[in-house]
């Protein structure tokens, strides 16, 4: 057989034309067997390579080998292509309407009062104090006389107490979380840095802004050189970080058995003053109860309404949604969000 | 405590321009809360004029008698008015607005044509002028001349503050003690309305006429004055601006003699009280009740008496509860010619404990048991004297007195030490103002000040208490702000963190988080078939419901209470926990331990303190009903069933990281055929399943609720994790089924297989069960796998292996392969 460059090339040209038409990836295999495969008119001349003149041989090779190769190149990128093709088609046929809702379990949450508890814990033990907590079931020694709370003290009736029978046993349900600061400095040695949130009781009707059964946070310091100015500071800084750096923090006079000088702390939120809790220095008659050495120790304290804290803090205006424990509410809180 | 403006005025002299709002926030600066401010008259705007009634002509034939009145109000014509009250006859002296005149609530008086008359004005009640609430009929003065000013007869424009008096401050429950406050707030000047000037040519008289006074309990009181008036015409009425103050201050004009008793209360802040000098039989004497039994007080309420309340006494009967209220047979009536007043110091916690007996708060109870100062007896009982010979004609007898004089105090207080404790440096001025100004006489001029603590602060004692009163007067912003850190901390408990651990496991799971009432009926708890400890429940002495008196024992009541809540509103799926505490009366109770608070109780006493209180356990409970995974387009969702409790219980105790063992158990109120008790070191700490289906019946719940509840706080504390090894190498598995009675838990097959296979089995995972096959029995299908450190399992040894494990569980479950 003889080889001819005119040939060759009108060969290659036939293959290159006959793939340009080819629409589909069917014609595409008979055009691998007419123009690649073992028949193939270049596949042919290759192998009549070995009978060419050796002279001419090497040109030959070149001429045949190029052709086959570009032949191969536009067989591949005709064959990419109409694969592409191919594919897109079928997924178009596939297309869904992502916004059909996925199969869901029931949405939970955590009780906004268990988030803010755990918000007030971390803050405070990122100031080097610890969470204490104690009994809700609680000594009237421990929930009133420590805290210089003496029986048929007009103070002992401003806090409406739920007894526990048998009347003997004097156990009340606590009404303020009070008992644990009392239980801490019995136990432990100054410098003290405790916060005791916890649940606390007091016979008022549930209404919009009461529930006999709600919870407070209690802060106490007890140390070297604890001034009134610590327990501002201390304050403030609490509050700007439940309500937000803008707000303001004020103290006014007020009284409470257990501190001397006692005050009702206020902050300014929302454009408005807010009664938030009350504080004071530790009275003296509470540290000596407590065996603190008065000489060396002085000490503040504070406690708020948690309850009236989320109100404040996320808008709540009826306590009702608070204590009902409908999901809807609970929901919305999540597993904490800011 | 109600007070007026103008009364305070009297006292304090304040700046002409000052606002109500100025004067309130000063209050609230120095620990006064103002809890109101009632701005009186107001919206009020004349004329309103002193008219009196000339002709009254009654118009028939209406719904309600109306009446037609002829007025003279000094004007040259009679001007007529129709009114609707009757309280007033001709020739009274009424409060008539004029047309022209603007009531509150934007009333404004025109003359117009009703009753087929013509009405030129009205005649106005007290509620008509927003003085008081009263609109039982118009207002009949007692005194004021025609056609002059009603508004400022009345005395209406006012402004009237409620405020706040906290317990340690009995002394401000009066114009006296809250005009200081206020002068000392504002810095302004004050003169002191207790002046014992008063009780001059008062003391002096003595005469056999008058009422004598014996303490007979000196722990009840320790000054009494009783002073004695004859000649009292209690007939005459009291004083129009006499009247006016005490309505301000929120009380009602009763009659001369009382009204004197309170309008000196109101003024000096020392209660009084006004027997009828001819019901009493011999002497007065202070005493505790002992044999008297019943008393009958003004309120004409027949007490019955507690051996320890204080009286006021005659020679015969009781005559009154002291410092409380008198008692009604020695009332001063219109017959009363002659008056014994009493005035006394009572000691507080005798009035607070009368008060307490009797549930009997009254104006004289409020003050006495927040103290007031001893030296009132004496100057308020004569302030009250001067008044009834001045007002109601009285003649002066005498005086008894009883008692001990009163002990001036003094004190030494150190400027550097208030410093130091508030955290601002005072100077001495500061420190030496705050002082006079509450009232302490003050010298000495260096660190150490020598100071007289006035008599009406019983309460300034220790340093803290003058810190806190150089602090007030001072203002509370001038002390800086200031963050102390403690000395490094341990962060949260492990029973702290355990908490946090499984709540919010659980609200990533779908639960939510409930805090529910622990306030149980004693139906619930019988309903539940509560037995053992968990009938043990504490009573509430005084429970806000009779219904729900019985603290909880358990979480399931009240989660229970709370899924029917969510149910009634709408709520069909509904996964719901709660972290808290149970309360069980199971351990002896001991007497309480009371000590007293000078010191710290002994090491024995603490403990013995800590013993009276019982242990309190923290449960976690949750209970699902409806679908698990919801229902949507795809098709229908999936219910929770008693098999979702059990996992939520077995997941909270692997969550401590405790070993368990579960069993079968029939514990009220699950149902007995779908309950599984988990144990952690052969104690049950768990319980969870299907609910009862006669609970479910009779609370109405879907049926299958389920619930569980795990005791938190009784799960031991897991020590230190061992990280396992994680080999690489291939797992082998096996599959085996095994055919045993139906009375073999899974859990105790798995435990026979684990048991047998040797220890390169890596897990054993029940994948299928059977109970189809009849005679009792049932299949459950196992895949085991295993893998070694060092080398990919062979099926051969992977066979041995299993070929143990069934032997084991056939040893010990009577188990067989299934062929």
């Amino acid at each position: 057989m003889s080889l001819e460059q005119g040939q060759i090339e009108s060969d290659l040209a036939k293959a290159l034309k006959a793939i340009a038409a080819t629409a589909d990836l069917d014609g595409l295999k008979q055009i691998k067997i007419d123009y690649i495969g073992d028949k193939s008119p270049l596949a042919k001349a290759n192998q009549a390579l070995a009978s060419v003149d050796p002279a001419s041989r090497a040109n030959f090779g070149k001429l045949i080998g190029s052709a086959r190769a570009q032949v191969n190149q536009e067989f591949e990128k005709k064959s990419a292509e109409l694969a592409n093709l191919r594919d897109s088609q079928v997924l178009l046929t596939e297309r869904v309407d992502v916004t059909l809702p996925g199969r869901r379990t029931l949405k939970g949450g955590l009780h906004p009062l268990t988030i803010l508890t755990n918000e007030i814990s971390d803050l405070f033990i990122g100031l080097g104090y610890k969470v204490a907590e104690g009994p809700e079931l609680e000594s009237e020694w421990l929930n009133f006389d420590a805290l210089n709370i003496p029986a048929d003290h007009p103070a002992r009736t401003m806090q409406d107490t739920f007894f526990v029978q048998p009347l003997e046993a004097k156990l009340v349900l606590r009404t303020h979380t009070s008992p644990v600061q009392i239980r801490t400095m019995l136990d432990h040695k100054p410098p003290l840095y405790v916060i005791c949130p916890g649940k606390t009781y007091r016979a008022d009707e549930l209404d919009a802004t009461h529930t006999p059964v709600f919870h407070q946070v209690e802060g106490l310091v007890v140390d070297e050189g604890i001034t009134m100015a610590d327990l501002k500071g201390t304050l403030d800084y609490f509050a700007k970080s439940i309500f937000g750096d803008e707000v303001t923090t004020r103290l006014r006079p007020s009284f409470f058995p257990f501190t001397e000088p006692s005050a009702e702390v206020d902050v300014f939120f929302n454009g408005r003053w807010i009664e938030w809790g009350g504080c004071g220095m530790v009275n003296e008659k509470v540290l000596i109860a407590c065996g603190v050495d008065t000489k060396k120790y002085t000490g503040f304290a504070f406690g708020m309404g948690l309850e009236r804290t989320l109100m404040v803090k996320h808008g709540i205006t009826d306590m009702h949604d608070i204590v009902e424990g409908d999901v809807r509410f609970t929901q919305s809180f999540g597993v904490g969000k800011k | 405590v109600k007070i007026p403006l103008s009364w305070l005025r009297e006292y304090v002299t304040l700046p002409a321009k000052i606002t109500a709002e100025q004067i309130a926030a000063a209050f609230v600066k120095v620990g006064f809360e103002v809890e109101g401010i009632d701005y009186q008259g107001r919206d009020l705007t004349g004329p309103v004029l002193v008219g009196k009634v000339l002709s009254i002509e009654e118009l028939t034939g209406h719904k309600k008698p109306i009446r037609y009145v002829g007025l003279d109000l000094g004007e040259k014509k009679t001007r007529f008015v129709i009114c609707g009250a009757s309280n007033f006859k001709v020739n009274d002296l009424v409060v008539v607005a004029v047309p022209g005149a603007v009531l509150p609530g934007d009333f404004k008086i025109s003359a117009r044509q009703t009753y087929e008359r013509l009405s030129d004005g009205m005649i106005c009640s007290a509620k008509e002028l927003g003085i008081s609430d009263d609109h039982a009929g118009i207002i009949v003065l007692a005194e004021g001349k025609i056609g002059s000013d009603a508004i400022s007869l009345l005395d209406i424009k006012d402004v009237v503050f409620d405020i706040a008096v906290n317990p340690d401050r009995g002394y401000a429950m009066s114009v006296r003690g809250l005009a200081r406050e206020l002068a000392g707030s504002l810095r302004c000047k004050y003169v002191d309305p207790a002046d014992i000037k008063i009780t001059k040519k008062l003391d002096a008289i003595k005469s056999s006429k008058a009422v004598s006074v014996k303490i007979e309990d000196k722990s009840g009181a320790d000054a009494i004055y009783i002073r004695t008036f004859e000649k009292v015409n209690v007939k005459r009425p009291t004083p129009l601006w006499m009247q006016r103050r005490i309505e301000k201050c929120g009380m009602r004009s009763i009659s001369l003699a009382v009204d004197i008793t309170n309008y000196v209360m109101l003024e000096l802040g020392q209660p009084l009280h006004a027997f009828d000098a001819d019901l009493i039989s011999g002497g007065l004497r202070v005493a505790r009740a002992n044999k008297f039994s019943k008393l009958t007080t003004l309120d004409k309420v027949e007490r019955k008496l507690a051996p320890d309340n204080l009286l006021i006494c005659d020679g015969k009967s009781a005559l009154a509860l002291a410092g409380t209220m008198g008692g009604l047979a020695s009332e001063v009536s219109g017959k009363t010619t002659r008056i014994a007043l009493e005035a006394a110091h009572f000691d507080p916690l005798s009035i607070a404990r009368n008060s307490r007996f009797h549930m009997l708060s009254s104006e004289a109870s409020r003050r006495i048991e927040r103290n007031t100062d001893p030296v009132l007896a004496q100057v308020a009982s004569a302030r009250a004297g001067r008044l009834l010979i001045e007002l109601a004609g009285a003649k002066y007898l005498g005086t008894a007195q009883a008692g001990s004089p009163i002990k001036k105090r003094k004190v030494k207080i150190s400027i550097a030490q208030i410093s130091k404790f508030i955290g601002y440096n005072y100077s001495t001025k500061q420190v030496k103002d705050a002082l006079s100004l509450i009232g302490c006489k003050v010298a000495g001029g260096g660190s150490l000040l020598n100071v007289e603590v006035p008599t009406w602060r019983p309460d300034l004692i220790s340093s803290a208490d003058f810190s806190e009163e150089i602090a007030r007067i001072n203002g509370y912003e001038l002390i800086p702000a200031r963050l102390p850190v403690g000395k490094g901390g341990a962060g949260l408990s492990a029973l702290q963190i355990r908490k946090r651990q499984i709540a919010t496991m659980l609200a990533s799971q779908g639960f939510s988080e409930v805090i529910n009432s622990p306030f149980v009926s004693q139906e619930m708890v019988d309903l539940l078939g509560f037995t053992g400890d968990r009938a043990k429940s504490f009573r509430i002495a005084n429970p806000m419901s009779e219904e729900f008196p019985l603290l909880r024992t358990h979480l399931i009541p009240g989660l229970l209470t709370t899924l029917n809540r969510n149910i009634g509103r709408g709520g069909k799926d509904l996964a719901i926990f709660e972290i808290g505490t149970v309360f069980r009366n199971t351990t002896p109770l001991g007497k309480a331990v009371n000590p007293a608070i000078d010191k710290r109780p002994s090491a024995k006493v603490v403990s013995d303190i800590y013993a009276g209180v019982p242990k309190q356990m923290l449960f976690v409970g949750g209970a699902v009903a409806g679908e698990k995974t919801l229902s949507n387009w795809q098709g229908s969702g999936e219910n929770f069933i008693w098999s979702d409790a059990i996992a939520k219980a077995v997941e909270i105790v692997e969550a401590t990281g405790n070993e368990f063992e579960i069993v079968s158990s029939d514990l009220a109120p699950w149902h007995p055929g779908r309950c599984a008790e988990l144990r952690v070191g052969g104690k049950p700490i768990a319980h969870a399943g299907e609910l009862h289906p006669r609970v479910i019946a009779a609370l109405n719940l879907p049926p299958r609720t389920c619930v569980f509840a795990v005791i938190l706080s009784e799960l031991p504390v897991a020590k230190t994790i061992r990280a396992p090894r994680i080999w690489n190498l291939p797992a082998t598995v096996q599959d085996v089924a095994l055919v045993v009675k139906k009375d073999i838990t899974a859990d105790q097959l798995q435990r026979a297989l684990r048991a047998g296979a040797g220890e390169l089995l890596e897990s054993v995972t029940l994948f299928d069960r059977y109970d189809q096959i009849g005679d009792g029995k049932v299949s459950l299908a196992f895949t085991l796998s295993f893998r070694a450190a060092d080398r990919t399992l062979t099926a051969d040894e992977v066979g041995r292996y299993r070929d143990a494990a069934v032997a084991q569980a056939g040893k010990e479950c009577g188990a067989i392969l299934r062929s």
